[in-house]
């Protein structure tokens, strides 16, 4: 349930913000999940909710927006999609992948007021 | 919320340092209210459905971009920087439960405390047997307990540093709370981590929990003795987990039996010697003498 802690971090990063950019409530948060971070979506929903009581997010509401996994193929010199870390290249099947997208987990942006 | 450095878990408990001690007496009265007579403009005109009707709302759009792991992240970067200063070499020891990572550990402080200073942070949700398990090696150790908490934090491993103050030059091992989810995301400033996996645990670990097989750098495959009565495919492990990261350097061992653990403290030792490569100190390793010939 590290979904919790990250949930927490949120909290603090839009508790910060709040004071350098000067405003009292976030309306709506949008999150950039890779596929292939350590995030399962559902969970992080579901603890979002637990963890914004009594906070300036009380009353937002959260987005997820799925990056899908990208990687570079040394084989076939190019980006191919993959859905797990250990997925072979679709083409040529080598597992020697450089992942080059899909590992976010970053606060996109905010509505805030 | 700590008002020291603003932590917010109130479950971790570390060794000799009271549940929340950055209390502190407030007999005055705290005035937060700044006047703010200059504008804030920070419309990026990318609202949601580009909704953007003046006097209709107050709420504006705020692009932020930041990393949720941020704030670890930066926890990190300074414990880092103080290993480095230091001249230390950090280990994270990563697996599931029962993999037989303190068993390992005790074994390896017991061959190598009069090799280097050593000291070790315990990481577990509840008790400090682990840590006293390490103390009756003689090597210097502290506890975190992590309550509910699924890992260890950057944060909560500063503030056990402050407590435990290795010495310069030293291996400081990790010891994380048995999981093999939850810590691969969390850096603690460490130079590598190391995984533990018991071979009484199955070979498809790799590919069921790849995250952690990824971030690390060493793989220890532990209870090697058992081999004789398990059905475990070692070769296919191997294979697993360099799909996962195939960089990953591998070592068979048992911390019951000693078998393979030769190659892990060479591993160490190894590490150590490339931490101390110019760092200046009154212990560094001396010149090699060079022989006429």
């Amino acid at each position: 349930m590290h979904e919790m802690s990250l949930c927490e971090g949120i909290i603090q990063i839009l508790e910060d913000e709040s004071d350098k950019q000067g405003f009292q409530k976030v309306k709506q948060i949008w999150l950039e999940i890779g596929a292939l971070s350590h995030v399962e979506p559902q969970a992080m929903y579901f603890c979002f909710d637990a963890v914004k009581q009594n906070t300036l997010a009380a009353d937002a509401k959260l987005t997820i927006l799925d990056i899908p996994g990208t990687a570079w193929c040394m084989n076939c010199a190019k980006n191919v999609k993959i859905k797990q870390r250990y997925d072979e290249c679709p083409h040529c099947g080598s597992v020697q992948l450089q992942v080059t997208e899909g590992e976010e987990m970053k606060i996109k942006e905010l509505e805030v007021e | 919320m700590c008002t020291v450095c603003g932590c917010g878990e109130g479950e971790t408990q570390i060794e000799g340092e009271n549940p929340h001690q950055h209390d502190h007496d407030h007999d005055h009265s705290h005035h937060h209210d700044h006047a703010h007579d200059h504008q804030h403009i920070h419309d990026y005109g990318q609202g949601p459905a580009h909704a953007h009707a003046p006097g209709m709302s107050q709420s504006r759009m705020v692009k932020i971009e930041q990393d949720i792991l941020g704030k670890n992240n930066q926890y990190a970067q300074a414990n880092r920087s103080r290993f480095a200063q230091q001249g230390m070499l950090v280990l994270n020891l990563v697996s599931s439960p029962g993999s037989g990572k303190t068993s390992l550990l005790t074994r390896t402080l017991e061959t190598l405390k009069n090799e280097m200073p050593l000291s070790v942070i315990e990481g577990d949700q509840q008790t400090s047997q682990d840590a006293d398990r390490i103390r009756a090696t003689g090597v210097s150790a502290i506890q975190i307990n992590t309550g509910k908490g699924c890992h260890l934090d950057a944060h909560q491993v500063g503030h056990a540093i402050d407590h435990l103050s290795p010495q310069d030059t030293s291996v400081l091992f990790i010891e994380n709370v048995g999981n093999l989810v939850c810590p691969a995301a969390f850096d603690l400033g460490e130079a590598h981590k190391v995984a533990i996996l018991s071979i009484t645990e199955g070979e498809d670990k790799p590919i069921k929990y790849p995250d952690m097989f990824h971030a690390a750098d060493l793989l220890l495959l532990n209870k090697i003795d058992l081999l004789p009565h398990l059905d475990f495919n070692v070769d296919q492990c191997i294979e697993y987990a360099r799909k996962v990261n195939p960089g990953l350097r591998v070592l068979q061992v048992s911390a019951t039996t000693g078998e393979g653990l030769d190659n892990w403290y060479e591993w160490i030792r190894l590490s150590r010697q490339s931490r101390l490569i110019g760092f200046s100190s009154p212990e560094k390793p001396k010149e090699p003498t060079i022989k006429a010939v």
